[in-house]
């Protein structure tokens, strides 16, 4: 089976301390340190598992800059067998539907049974999968939590509210926006990083992909981000301040009192 | 005199009996070579392993831990049954020898065991044989009867390893009565017959079974006499080739074991022999996946393991009912040798450990406290054992989720937290403390003489920056000016390197190396054992390391620390050893020498203590593991505190003061009992000379120099 991984490079939110820029319109960037988003992360582990189980390949493309080569390489140290860097100066400031015009652009060079996107990324709106198969006219699961193959198809169980699952079959090729805890993406450290530093990494650009220009970038994107803040704490919220034992303790208090523990 | 010994052995008797006794010596013989040529085969597929330096070292660990039983007696009643019986083995090894010649040269004298010498060697031996059977009377007793805890195998690892263990008690028994009826008969016989018959040993087995059978027709006592000498024979060469099929083979390996033990502690293995740091990258595989990876060293350990338990009995993990025990480490591997290189029939191997025989929270559960290994009286490694496997796990990226997450952060901030490089040294910079002690951050300009390593947790963790501010006011009174690296400062990489992540601790230390070589300082301080044990044994080329407790100790000892009376006199305090300053570095004095020289204070010792000490729950990243258990081992601790009677849990790692800070909240101990760090006890009492102001003036001046 062909595997497409889309992916995505994030600032690490249980490394930094995300905080505004002084301008207010983005996070401060200069120390911050980056990863592979999580729920992309989960979705080349099951890429993986699935090349083991059935054969084929896994690929895995990120559209970015040269800094995202850092996270490609950390995912062919997990095992993927290519990474594309989609990089263009044309692509700057494209929204997500700017995103998913140039992976389903991708897409069409290639030919793959299935493509896989992490469910959101941590910065992200979770549209890409979506747009994506529907520009691509294919099938499309989101929240997916487990993928077996079945032959042309796919069974695949999603989460729904409640923690409650559904199972579907769906057709390939097909797009699934993966679920984080579908399975345990394996370790990767600097031994398997280093192992992988002259595995060429493929890098198009806008005319390799023949990406039109009028459909990408910030002259096409229709979502612009207004402003960046942090939510006014609520009225009936309270906030606790305390070290987290008293903390624990308090909140047992406060639904104790509320009439929640009974 | 001259021939005593020889009559009693020289037996005409057996003559008939010659080409038989032939038969089954070759046979004997050859079987036991056989089979020992089939157990080298492993050793010789495994990793490299360079043990034969120190050749006068090893000798000496020999003639202790061999010849003189030296960690016998740590278990009072086993330890003096296994001497004796050692004692006994060792002094029949020349009667057992001399009495299956006999059988084909029936003349044989051992050289050196004729005149008066083989005299007193006979009377000795006749103990000596009648002590290796009252001690299998005993074992016997003991393992059937009273059944000691530490020998019961649990469901999950096989059956009992009762029956063969009696059975092999049995066979020796069995081997020391033939051997008695052998010498009894012999005697009973020259008597009868009017042949000089020396005296038995008075009271001895042989003696006794003269007695019994002295008055027998010689006809019966030749029967006795050559059925003697067939069990004792048939006995001997079974034992023999049935010893390298379990807990027995330590007869014949645990010299060698012993010769090849490690020399030395607290420093690990590293990924392969005689491979320099820098062609590490060509190495193809990390680690222990299959039995091949183990190195030959290791694999002797297997072969060597008596099953005495004693590891498992004092294995914190075990206790906690996490899913380690060392002995089952072993056992398992010894299990999988002999069905993996079967003494018939090819070897079958190759497959990988884990999942296999080992589960990966087996192998993840030890905190690498080392009491296994210090209890072994057969020196067995286990350590490097469960680090090799881990740097295994590792390569292969099967790394529990609750790891990879601080093994990232790590990788890229430099700490397990994932905080931001710059705020490292934001426990100095506290407002209120800076008023009484500011710490200078060296910045590749200035000197000062000593360098105070933090480390991540004392660095990052509210609770554990109070070690970091507690040091560096002693640090001040001590004078002579002390500086940190700041930001510059990466973590360790101890524990790093103690799960497996080579490369990663490899990076650390490179760059920590680096910032301590370009901060100029002549050596090094550190509250926090793990960096210490770290920075002495795990790093190259960097200035010489102390803990703070020898620090303060000293200054005690040379009259520039002084104390006050102790604050709460109604407190009882006890010391917890950290496995990392005490086992791995001995360091089991100095922090106790502090304590005592607190005025006041009274001191009283847990059970477990030094080297018996019982690990608090484990540093590092064993801090974010989460392990399947019973309970903590933290609680354990802390109950074991309560029983000895203290109050007030002094330790001198902050790994330790996490974990038992925690396990009095879990044991619901909480305002019955506390837990302190040396470093915060000794900066609560010191007395600053003069008017107090003038002190902290002095000392703001002063600080940091």
């Amino acid at each position: 089976m062909e595997i497409l991984v889309c992916m995505r490079r994030v600032p690490d939110t249980s490394e930094n301390e995300i905080e505004l820029n002084v301008a207010g319109n983005d996070i401060e960037r200069d120390e911050l340190v980056y990863s592979v988003n999580e729920a992309d992360n989960y979705a080349v582990e099951e890429a993986l598992q699935i090349r083991d189980r059935v054969g084929g390949n896994v690929t895995v493309v990120t559209v970015g800059g040269e800094d995202d080569e850092e996270v490609l390489r950390r995912e062919l140290a997990m095992g993927a067998n290519q990474a594309v860097l989609i990089s263009d100066e044309e692509f700057s400031g494209s929204d997500g539907r700017g995103i998913a015009t140039i992976l389903k652009d991708f897409v069409q060079r290639g030919n793959y049974d299935l493509v896989l996107t992490g469910v959101q990324a941590d910065d992200g709106a979770a549209q890409v999968g979506g747009m994506l198969a529907a520009m691509l006219d294919y099938p499309f699961a989101s929240l997916v939590n487990s993928i077996t193959v079945d032959g042309e198809k796919l069974k695949v169980s999603r989460e729904i509210e409640g923690g409650n699952r559904e199972l579907n079959e769906i057709d390939l090729p097909c797009v699934l926006s993966i679920q984080t805890g579908i399975n345990e993406p394996r370790y990767v450290g600097m031994r398997g990083i280093r192992q992988v530093a002259s595995v060429p990494i493929s890098l198009l650009g806008a005319s390799d992909l023949g990406v039109e220009k009028t459909a990408v970038g910030e002259v096409a994107a229709k979502v612009r981000r207004l402003d960046y803040f942090v939510p006014a704490p609520s009225k009936g919220a309270e906030m606790l301040h305390g070290r987290r034992e008293e903390n624990a303790h308090k909140v047992l208090e406060l639904i104790a009192a509320r009439g929640g523990l009974k | 005199m001259v021939g005593f010994y020889s009559s009693l052995l020289s037996s005409e008797w057996l003559v008939p009996g010659r080409n038989l006794f032939l038969t089954i010596h070759v046979l004997g013989i050859v079987c036991f070579a056989y089979i020992v040529a089939k157990r080298v085969v492993p050793l010789v597929r495994a990793q490299g392993d360079p043990r034969f330096d120190h050749p006068w070292t090893r000798l000496g660990r020999v003639l202790k831990f061999w010849l003189g039983q030296w960690k016998h007696p740590r278990y009072k009643f086993a330890g003096t049954i296994h001497i004796l019986i050692f004692a006994g083995f060792i002094l029949l090894a020349a009667r057992a020898f001399s009495v299956l010649i006999v059988g084909v040269s029936e003349n044989f004298v051992m050289p050196g065991l004729s005149g008066r010498t083989g005299y007193i060697y006979n009377l000795v031996t006749d103990y000596a044989s009648t002590v290796v059977f009252l001690c299998m009377v005993v074992a016997g007793v003991r393992r059937l009867v009273f059944k000691p805890a530490r020998y019961a195998v649990p469901a999950k690892y096989g059956k009992s390893h009762t029956p063969d263990a009696v059975f092999l008690l049995g066979l020796i028994a069995i081997l020391m009565v033939a051997d008695s009826l052998f010498a009894a008969s012999n005697v009973a016989g020259h008597a009868q017959r009017g042949q000089p018959a020396e005296a038995l040993a008075t009271l001895s087995l042989p003696w006794m079974l003269q007695i019994l059978i002295g008055s027998m027709p010689l006809a019966t006592l030749w029967v006795l006499n050559v059925t003697a000498y067939l069990v004792h024979e048939l006995t001997f060469y079974f034992l023999l080739c049935y010893r390298p099929f379990g807990i027995q083979f330590h007869v014949e390996t645990s010299l060698f074991s012993i010769y090849f033990a490690k020399l030395e502690r607290g420093r690990l293995k590293p990924v392969r022999w005689n491979v320099p740091d820098e062609h590490l990258d060509l190495v193809k595989s990390f680690g222990v996946k299959t039995f091949e990876d183990f190195t030959w060293k290791h694999m002797l350990d297997f072969y060597s393991c008596a099953d005495c338990g004693r590891c498992a009995d004092n294995c914190p993990a075990n206790a906690a009912g996490r899913p380690l025990a060392p002995r089952f480490l072993t056992i398992k591997a010894r299990d999988y040798a002999f069905r993996h290189y079967p003494v018939l029939g090819r070897a079958n191997n190759g497959k990988p450990l884990i999942g296999n025989i080992y589960s990966e929270d087996e192998i993840w559960s030890c905190t690498t406290c080392g009491a296994c290994e210090e209890e072994c009286p057969l020196l067995v490694e286990y350590i490097d054992k469960i680090v090799d496997l881990r740097r295994g796990m590792i390569d292969d990226g099967n790394v529990p989720q609750s790891l990879q997450k601080p093994l990232k952060a790590l990788e890229s901030r430099g700490n397990p937290y994932g905080r931001m490089e710059k705020k490292r040294a934001d426990w100095a910079n506290a407002a209120e403390f800076q008023r009484s002690c500011s710490v200078k951050i060296f910045d590749g300009k200035s000197s000062a003489g000593i360098l105070y390593f933090v480390d991540s947790i004392t660095s990052y963790d509210d609770r554990m920056q109070s070690i970091g501010r507690s040091t560096s006011r002693i640090l001040t009174h001590i004078g002579g000016g002390f500086g940190i690296l700041g930001a510059a400062e990466r973590d360790s990489g101890h524990e790093v390197r103690r799960f497996g992540e080579e490369m990663l601790f490899m990076a650390l230390r490179d760059h920590n190396t680096d910032a301590i070589k370009a901060s100029g300082v002549q050596r090094i301080v550190t509250a926090d054992p793990h960096a210490y044990n770290a920075l002495k044994h795990d790093y190259k080329d960097v200035p010489p390391v102390e803990h703070i407790s020898q620090v303060i100790a000293r200054e005690v000892k040379g009259g520039n620390i002084r104390f006050h009376r102790v604050e709460n006199e109604d407190n009882v305090y006890t010391y917890h050893d950290p496995c990392y300053l005490g086992r791995h570095n001995r360091i089991y004095e100095d922090p106790r020498a502090v304590l005592d020289a607190i005025p006041g204070l009274k001191r009283v010792e847990m059970k477990r203590s030094r080297d018996r000490s019982f690990c608090c729950g484990g540093g590092g990243l064993m801090l974010f593991y989460e392990p399947k258990e019973e309970q903590r081992m933290g609680v354990l601790r802390v109950r074991m505190a309560a029983e000895a009677g203290a109050n007030v849990i002094v330790t001198a790692c902050p790994f330790c003061l996490v974990n038992i800070e925690d396990a009095i909240k879990v044991a619901g101990l909480e305002g019955e009992m506390s837990a302190t760090d040396l470093t915060e006890l000794v900066d609560q009492h010191l007395t600053r000379e003069g008017c107090p102001e003038k002190a902290k003036e002095l000392e703001t001046t002063t600080c940091g120099g």
